[in-house]
């Protein structure tokens, strides 16, 4: 994409001004080179984003902002319910809440070393990863609807996990205003084989060291030490989050008209966040991100169950639980006046900078950790939201690396074996079900993740505290 | 800007982003919705691995075949997510708006078939079904993974 068709405002920092029927400016926070990298329909999506009803200040797109689906992916808007603001299910995205937790290990990589393999082997017996896996767990409707009410914090009252991991994760693990009765049952159909699974594409459970520390009082207050290992889940809702997605995004883009909605690109879908279609979809929306934390709760119960038979000296803790598809009700500040806002994140994290009231008294002074997942063969992140993301972006950073190539164009280049054992002379060790799925995930498929966050500190919006690289993959 | 698939199988994949478009072409639009059921299949596997070993009837309804060609793939996804089945051929039917199908294939097999990845849902992304002007027709959107 041209840069030059943007206004730049400084160095990362480039707008759109408000123009033909947009009601606000769009901005986009990315380095000039960045930018050249991305699809021109982010210029175009960042524009339709900004014509929809309610809209407050400005559209906004992430440094690894790309083509998404109505919405960039990297995308972030809110809206206000009494302007007649909307809800998107395309806003948010099939995978409801997928998202990203690290736990730290208290190991160091000297004594994993000679474990490695075992570790791999069980995580991956264990991991239930990839097209055709089961979990073990099956619910019972009203299992399910509790649940999709108690997130994380239902998981927790199952055994899975400990009480203090709870504050570890955004909303204390359970989304308040979940609707189980706005959830089909089709829906819990396609979720009742799928609790506790990662799932494919670019899920994953990475087994990392720490490799760079660059803020060592956020890295302490994360607990992070050089040559650390962590574990870091990425994975969402499951077959129930996409269900949801699904019935929502045609329900809603076949009752645009109804509620007297232009929409620029039908592939915006949304409803009125004050109508009965867009409260059903937030409410099934939030019983979604239950979904996801609730998995993500399950899979570190089973991994720390890995960890306890291979390395039982180890004792995994949850730094952090964030997710990146989401629309959530939150207070901002607009124009020196607080607000009531419904911010749309898609592939986007929520970065609360230092002493937000919503923050762990642990990160009252780093703010909150953003973690940035990369490819299986380069680096991982870890941020701290920064003051002036409140200000910049509704409190928003980037996700990850996002994709440099298609997956038939990497299955072209790449194959699988050759792949894992490339990496595994790099001392990276891959699991997987699936050869093509690995060529799929191919590490030179994905940007350099490096450039994203270096942009999204310079923007303002998360600043670098550690840096990642992988030991052991599981791909899913 | 066709990806893999051949004209002459009447289907193709397409690239988006992150994502795979999917494209069936046909001599009418239940034959252009059958042919993109095997780009479906294809973004998940090796069509050819997939045997035909049992059957599986479908239908859907829709205001208009944009949304019947959504419903279709998301029911084909509805399918093997719940059923843990990849589809080998399809017989596809569609009248005054709605669609009756047959699809043939088989469970998962993780060693034969390496899946690669699962589908979440159908998107909107360039949906579009139309006559071309050689009088064929074309069904296709992108799906997300």
């Amino acid at each position: 994409m041209d840069p030059d068709r943007f206004t730049q405002l400084d160095a990362t920092t480039w707008q759109i001004p408000q123009q033909g029927n947009m009601r606000v400016p769009g901005i986009l926070y990315a380095d000039r080179q960045l930018i050249s990298d991305m699809d021109a329909k982010v210029w175009e999506q960042l524009t339709n984003v900004a014509a929809l009803p309610g809209i407050v200040q400005a559209a906004y797109a992430m440094p690894d902002a790309h083509w998404g689906y109505g919405f960039p992916i990297g995308g972030v808007a809110a809206f206000d319910p009494d302007q007649g603001g909307v809800v998107s299910a395309g806003g948010v995205g099939f995978d409801i809440s997928c998202g990203v937790r690290t736990l730290t290990t208290g190991l160091s990589v000297d004594e994993l070393q000679p474990h490695r393999e075992t570790l791999a082997d069980f995580l991956l017996y264990r991991i239930p990863a990839g097209v055709g896996s089961t979990g073990r767990i099956r619910l019972k409707d009203a299992e399910m609807t509790a649940m999709l009410e108690g997130g994380a914090d239902w998981a927790v009252r199952q055994g899975y996990g400990r009480r203090e991991d709870l504050e570890r994760i955004e909303e204390h693990g359970r989304m308040a205003g979940a609707v189980p009765e706005a959830v089909s049952e089709r829906a819990r159909k396609r979720q009742r084989d799928e609790m506790g699974t990662l799932g494919s594409g670019n899920h994953y459970l990475e087994v990392q060291a720490v490799s760079e520390i660059h803020d060592p009082e956020a890295a302490t207050a994360f607990g992070l030490q050089p040559d650390a290992v962590v574990v870091s889940i990425h994975c969402g809702s499951r077959g129930l989050g996409h269900q949801i997605g699904t019935e929502f995004l045609r329900e809603m883009a076949l009752s645009a008209q109804q509620y007297h909605i232009s929409l620029p690109d039908r592939e915006l879908a949304c409803a009125p966040l004050n109508s009965p279609l867009g409260e059903r979809y937030l409410g099934a929306m939030r019983a979604g991100i239950n979904c996801a934390l609730a998995n993500r709760q399950i899979l570190t119960h089973l991994t720390r169950e890995v960890f306890a038979h291979v390395l039982p000296e180890a004792d995994l803790q949850l730094i952090y639980d964030v997710s990146h598809n989401t629309c959530k009700e939150e207070t901002h500040t607009v124009g020196g006046e607080k607000r009531r806002l419904f911010v749309h994140r898609k592939g986007a994290t929520r970065a609360l900078g230092p002493g937000h009231p919503d923050l762990p008294e642990a990160f009252l002074d780093s703010g909150q950790p953003v973690l940035i997942g990369g490819s299986m063969g380069t680096a991982s992140y870890v941020l701290a939201g920064m003051a002036t993301s409140e200000g910049k972006s509704f409190a928003s950073a980037c996700h990850g690396a996002g994709r440099a190539m298609s997956r038939h164009q990497a299955t072209k280049r790449w194959r699988g074996e050759d792949l894992i054992d490339e990496l595994a002379g790099r001392g990276i060790i891959i699991r997987s079900h699936s050869y093509r799925g690995v060529a799929e995930e191919a590490p030179g498929a994905y940007k350099d993740v490096s450039a994203v966050v270096e942009a999204a500190e310079q923007a303002g919006l998360a600043r670098k505290v550690a840096r990642l690289r992988p030991l052991v993959c599981i791909k899913g | 800007m066709s990806d893999s698939g051949t004209v002459d199988a009447g289907w193709e994949h397409f690239q988006h982003g992150a994502d795979i478009g999917i494209r069936g072409v046909g001599a009418t639009p239940a034959e252009a919705f059958a042919r993109a059921g095997m780009a479906l299949t294809a973004v998940i596997t090796r069509p050819e691995t997939v045997q035909p070993r049992q059957s599986l009837t479908l239908a859907c309804q829709a205001p208009d075949l944009d949304f019947l060609f959504l419903d279709w793939i998301n029911a084909l996804v509805y399918a093997m997510a719940t059923e843990g089945l990849l589809f080998a051929r399809y017989e596809v039917a569609i009248d005054n708006g709605r669609l009756q199908a047959t699809a043939w294939g088989e469970p998962v097999d993780r060693a034969r078939h390496q899946p690669a990845v699962e589908v979440k849902g159908a998107t909107l992304t360039t949906l579009e079904v139309r006559q071309l002007a050689d009088g064929r027709w074309l069904a296709q959107c992108v799906v997300d993974v």
